[in-house]
């Protein structure tokens, strides 16, 4: 099938053209962090705003892009959660009247159901496999049998790893958002021999906590006689890094290894992070497992990305209504399809 | 009763005080609650929902990055952090009055984003005496926080004596 694809979660507005849930013709997010670089975060009412804006050019330009013409698309997937609502419900609503107009079906598909099978539209991943969603509002790990049959096998219990990025940073005095920034440092600076927690790593859990490391590198800042200097910022980023990468990936490695996967599958914004790619592949590489990354573009928030559960569904008759609504909280073991 | 104060020695004495105001919390309810980045905010609002009854399996995770996050328990729970907002107005947006006024306990961390108005309600604000000690402050505002106020430093007092024997 031939869908346009809608994603207006958070800070993005996305839009993308894809074939079969598999070939990309276009992929178009209109970014929005120079707006809320400002800010120091995400700001809501200004992400709503700027989705409606923006919304309307940028799924011509999709289209264009494509070289597809609307009487050609068959069908229409959006992001219904979670999220926040003011933002979804620019995208829900473009998507519904859109289809209403063109008299195709429609499909609300998960966010983060789209992050995990992104992958799919570089490279097949046979399932079963694992996936990690790592991102600014999640850490999750999942059992995933196949499209829409998904089993949580771990979160975390206070802030999600992306969270923690942009909280610390911002402890740091460096820009938003986080992720990028301190990876950057860490890539170019050593720890100097700064410790920072690993919290949960020695119990037998597949969860998360990464409130304390915010927690410890606040400390550690307090104890300093000094404002730090440009050096110590980088070891600080660098150490903080290093132990929440340790955490990752000693915890989807655990999961891998509990639930007997060879496949382990990393999505979501945090998976763009160099230290997290190349530690994992390292611990990964001559054993039996293989974890997959999808590229940049694919683990930010994008359109495409939701295609491929929304091909799945729609092409076995699955459609939502035309009174779909946005919801905020919505977990992924909750959606009842396949 | 306006006002009270109390320290706290860690992690796990702030989560058991949110739970005793959880536990006393028997109508709606708007709880303020002030602190910087790592006074132990999301602490004691984890204790809060507790002892409200959110199931111990739910973990109460940040609302940083989803603005609220909503527990279903003896009162429900609405669980804002406001730390992203940048003008009052982005409140209605998000539909901040009818939680805060409505029939469930609502909680909100970062309400000096709230700006000149200063809500009737429990107002907690922490702060970092060293790694591990806070000191928290409870002020009420109208005549409801009050009353809840004065149950909960009786209750406070209570455990402190038992405490000590």
């Amino acid at each position: 099938m031939l869908l346009l694809a809608l994603e207006s979660s958070c800070d993005e507005t996305a839009a993308a053209v894809v074939k079969d849930g598999r070939q990309i013709r276009s992929n178009l997010i209109a970014s929005q962090v120079e707006l809320h670089a400002v800010y120091g975060g995400v700001v809501p009412e200004l992400a709503s705003r700027r989705h409606l804006e923006v919304i309307n050019p940028l799924v011509e330009e999709a289209l264009s892009k494509a070289s597809v013409n609307k009487a050609e698309l068959e069908g229409i997937v959006v992001t219904r959660g979670p999220g926040l609502v003011g933002a979804l419900l620019v995208g829900v609503s473009f998507a519904k009247a859109f289809a209403y107009a063109l008299g195709i079906p429609l499909i609300g598909v998960h966010h983060i159901e789209g992050h995990i099978l992104a992958i799919q539209l570089e490279q097949q991943v046979d399932f079963p496999f694992l996936a990690a969603a790592v991102s600014g509002g999640h850490t999750h790990l999942y059992r995933v049998e196949g499209i829409g049959r998904y089993r949580l096998l771990g979160r975390t219990v206070d802030d999600a790893a992306g969270e923690a990025f942009d909280k610390v940073a911002k402890m740091l005095g460096l820009g938003y958002p986080g992720g990028p920034i301190i990876d950057k440092l860490a890539a170019t600076h050593d720890d100097g021999g700064i410790v920072f927690p690993r919290p949960l790593l020695k119990k037998n859990t597949l969860d998360f906590s990464f409130s304390g490391v915010k927690t410890a590198v606040l400390n550690y800042l307090h104890r300093l006689e000094n404002p730090p200097g440009e050096e110590l910022i980088g070891r600080i980023a660098c150490a903080f890094q290093t132990a929440v990468v340790d955490v990752l990936t000693q915890k989807i490695l655990r999961a891998a290894e509990a639930e007997n996967l060879e496949r382990i599958v990393v999505a979501g914004g945090v998976a763009c992070n160099s230290g997290l790619r190349q530690h994992l592949s390292r611990l990964t590489e001559g054993s039996e497992r293989t974890v997959y990354f999808p590229s940049p573009v694919l683990c930010a928030d994008n359109a495409a990305m939701l295609a491929v559960a929304g091909d799945y569904y729609l092409s076995r008759g699955a459609s939502s209504g035309f009174d779909l609504n946005a919801v905020s909280s919505w977990p992924l073991e909750q959606v009842v399809w396949g | 009763m306006n006002s009270y104060i109390t320290l706290s020695e860690d992690e796990e004495e702030t989560e058991n005080i949110g739970v005793e105001l959880g536990r006393l919390l028997k109508q709606p309810a708007l709880i303020l609650l002030q602190g910087n980045l790592g006074a132990g905010k999301t602490v004691l609002a984890r204790g809060i929902a507790r002892g409200l009854g959110v199931d111990e399996r739910v973990p109460i995770t940040s609302p940083t990055f989803t603005l609220m996050n909503h527990y279903s328990a003896r009162l429900d729970l609405y669980h804002f952090d406001l730390y992203r907002l940048s003008d009052p107005d982005e409140l209605l947006e998000i539909g901040f009055d009818d939680y805060a006024y409505g029939q469930g306990v609502a909680l909100v961390e970062w309400p000096e984003k709230l700006e000149s108005q200063q809500p009737d309600g429990l107002w907690i604000s922490l702060r970092r005496i060293s790694e591990q000690r806070r000191e928290i402050e409870f002020r009420a505002r109208g005549l409801d926080s009050q009353t809840l106020l004065s149950c909960l430093s009786e209750r406070m007092a209570w455990s402190e004596s038992e405490k000590s024997r």
